[in-house]
């Protein structure tokens, strides 16, 4: 599924702009080594961090895009950084549990 | 040198400061790194474990040392990651590679940092993992990844 339609679907609102680009599946947790351990290429992250390091982590990745869950609003550093690095960034007021049973509903599967 | 191709005979080396402390730029160099590997067509899957243990060991001289290096030597067969840095050393090298084992502190925990997982990581991700550290002086780690 496209990552255009997903972030519609989920009324995710976006803070930069949306890659073109398909979500291969999903990923929530707020450990960065076990994202960095086990997310897949173009999976979509859901955590509840809003530093500017969720975006490196999802570039080593190749992520197909972040979502802060929960409300939270990220560091101006972080928003820059995505600009910069083009990483797709969202947040929602959607609890994480919330936005990964709506992703699970969409069809997005875990990866392993 | 030039970035291109890596021709039979030819090889590739970049190094790149971390300054520790700096999570503003912490992955930056591990991002060169990437950056590096997918212009000389280096395979995807071996690009992502690069990736991934550079980046872990990036973070190991941001959240515990005081400044590093990170180098890169790739050929046809190798892609070697060198992080060299000064700090406080790892005291136990044994221990410190079990899972879930960690000398972080509280406020990098909070990042998500420090889970004792990032040089399990390194391990799973490399062919070959290498630390050698002393105490009050520092640590390199060097990881060696066959190039497919």
């Amino acid at each position: 599924m496209k990552l255009e339609i997903v972030a519609q679907k989920l009324n995710l609102k976006q803070i930069n702009e949306i890659a073109q680009v398909e979500v291969s599946s999903g990923y929530a947790s707020d450990l960065l080594s076990d994202v960095l351990a086990r997310a897949k290429n173009g999976a979509l992250w859901v955590t509840n961090h809003k530093h500017t390091n969720i975006i490196g982590v999802a570039v080593m990745l190749n992520l197909a895009g972040v979502i802060i869950a929960g409300g939270v609003e990220p560091d101006a550093g972080t928003v820059e950084k995505a600009k910069e690095e083009k990483i797709s960034l969202f947040t929602t007021d959607l609890t994480l549990y919330e936005v990964v049973g709506r992703m699970y509903e969409l069809g997005i599967r875990g990866c392993c | 040198m030039e970035v291109g191709d890596v021709d039979a005979g030819t090889s590739l080396h970049y190094s790149f400061e971390v300054q520790g402390g700096d999570f503003g730029k912490a992955g930056d160099a591990s991002s060169k790194v990437k950056r590096i590997l997918q212009q000389i067509g280096a395979d995807p899957e071996i690009v992502r474990r690069v990736a991934v243990a550079c980046y872990e060991a990036e973070m190991n001289v941001v959240i515990h040392a005081h400044r590093g290096t990170v180098t890169l030597d790739a050929d046809l067969k190798y892609i070697t990651i060198t992080i060299e840095d000064v700090g406080p050393g790892i005291e136990d090298v044994e221990m410190a590679m079990e899972p879930g084992f960690s000398t972080a502190p509280d406020s990098v925990r909070e990042m998500g940092f420090g889970a004792g997982m990032g040089l399990p990581n390194m391990k799973n991700c490399s062919n070959e993992l290498h630390i050698e550290s002393t105490k009050d002086v520092g640590t390199i780690v060097r990881m060696i990844f066959e190039n497919a």
